[in-house]
């Protein structure tokens, strides 16, 4: 689920913070810019495992503030192909059902990837798989809040980086409803269409009590 | 004054040099271009991609992307258990430095750890301690698994076949059941479960023997 990923950064650290050890200022500015925070093509950044190596520090003209290179480690969430996790769900809608692990809410399951038959009851706005055994067929509702266990068979990264000033003429031509959709950075797509890969099943949730 | 002169003269000097470009095409001179095209302080107070980075103020470009030089994405693969033996320690720390140095910034860390630590607080790892993860893989060396396989064994702790199969590709045709069973005696016997479950279990056991 996590990996441990070597980043180079460059850390500025304001005069009023020089009395500070340098270890402990640069771990607390690396922290202020990467902890939970998506860095494109890498993962979620959950917080500093180590720093390897600092380079001089150089201050610049016109700025008192020294900046320092870094080579460090990071721990990231970035699970990979195939893993198997455990999350919650969260929601369910017309896309599939959404999961969240608590600290990451952006896994959807799609319908294909739901045990199949499966069907979207909009009544009570949940899944249903419809079970099917020698006494007859059973609904398991896939509701909220319960556990699921899913594989990762997809990720997505999106870059929210802003745009520069040529874009942002083009989208005010445009209609004023489409407004920036807030996209997710990262998004993992899960499947359950395996066995044992339900979270409704007794003994899936008694393996995790 | 005579700091804007120096500036000016540091552009013109430099402009005869090699171009070394921000990512949105500002000319930022080699100086400050360490490979990462980060956006120069003393540049960015007169040129327009200081509003263009989403400068904070302080000057410095703070765009993950163009400053944030990712060397290797995969260097090491973390177990659930080294993840939360990390954040437990700094937890720790965090708690003795004192209330000193909770900033605003320090706000994403703080959710960021505490949301992580309840994750991982609900799966196997709470019971493991470095010498169970190192008997563990002791263990595993002779079945021949893959390096993420044993992590998702070392993970979950699976106790059914089924789940096995899960964790393992194509395990119906690299282990027989036999092999099947031995991993599942393996995960039970040096990976701590619950413990309320285990006592549970061994109970049932000589009730079971007892009954015989």
């Amino acid at each position: 689920m996590f990996v441990l990923v070597e980043m180079t950064d460059t850390v500025r650290i304001p005069p009023w913070q020089f009395e500070r050890k340098l270890n402990e200022s640069i771990a607390e500015e690396l922290n202020k810019k990467l902890a939970n925070k998506v860095v494109y093509n890498v993962g979620l950044c959950i917080c500093l495992y180590d720093i390897t190596k600092l380079e001089d520090s150089y201050i610049f003209p016109g700025d008192g503030a020294s900046h320092t290179k870094v080579h460090f480690r990071y721990v990231v969430f970035h699970p990979f192909l195939d893993e198997i996790l455990v999350g919650e769900i969260k929601s369910c809608s017309q896309d599939g059902v959404h999961v969240s692990i608590g600290f990451f809410d952006d896994i959807v399951i799609p319908p294909e990837s739901l045990q199949q038959p499966a069907k979207f009851d909009e009544a009570e706005q949940v899944w249903v798989w419809e079970y099917e055994t020698e006494e007859g067929a059973h609904d398991l509702y896939m509701d909220i809040g319960e556990e699921i266990r899913f594989r990762v068979v997809d990720e997505t990264f999106v870059d929210t980086s802003p745009t520069g000033p040529s874009s942002a003429e083009a989208s005010t031509s445009n209609a004023t409803e489409e407004v920036q959709k807030k996209e997710a950075p990262y998004t993992l797509v899960g499947s359950i269409s395996e066995p044992v890969l339900t979270g409704t099943g007794e003994e899936t949730a008694k393996d995790w009590s | 004054g005579a700091g804007w002169g120096g500036i000016v003269r540091l552009l013109l000097v430099r402009a005869a040099g090699p171009r070394c470009v921000c990512v949105w095409g500002l000319f930022i001179g080699p100086a400050l271009c360490v490979e990462k095209r980060l956006c120069g302080p003393e540049l960015s107070a007169l040129l327009p991609c200081w509003h263009r980075c989403g400068v904070q103020g302080d000057g410095v470009c703070h765009v993950l992307r163009p400053s944030v030089l990712r060397k290797d994405a995969n260097a090491a693969l973390l177990s659930n258990f080294e993840v939360f033996q990390l954040l437990t320690d700094l937890k720790q720390q965090r708690k003795e430095s004192g209330k000193s140095k909770q900033s605003s910034g320090q706000q994403n860390l703080n959710t960021i750890m505490y949301e992580t630590l309840k994750y991982i607080s609900k799966t196997p790892c709470r019971y493991q301690s470095p010498e169970t993860v190192r008997e563990f893989l002791i263990a595993m060396k002779g079945h021949k698994l893959t390096k993420a396989e044993k992590l998702q064994l070392l993970n979950h702790r699976p106790v059914t076949a089924v789940e096995i199969q899960l964790m393992v590709e194509e395990s119906e045709e690299r282990l027989t059941e036999e092999q099947i069973e031995s991993l599942l005696q393996t995960v039970a016997s040096i990976l701590p479960g619950d413990p309320e479950e285990q006592q549970r279990d061994s109970a049932m056991e000589t009730e079971g023997r007892g009954s015989q």
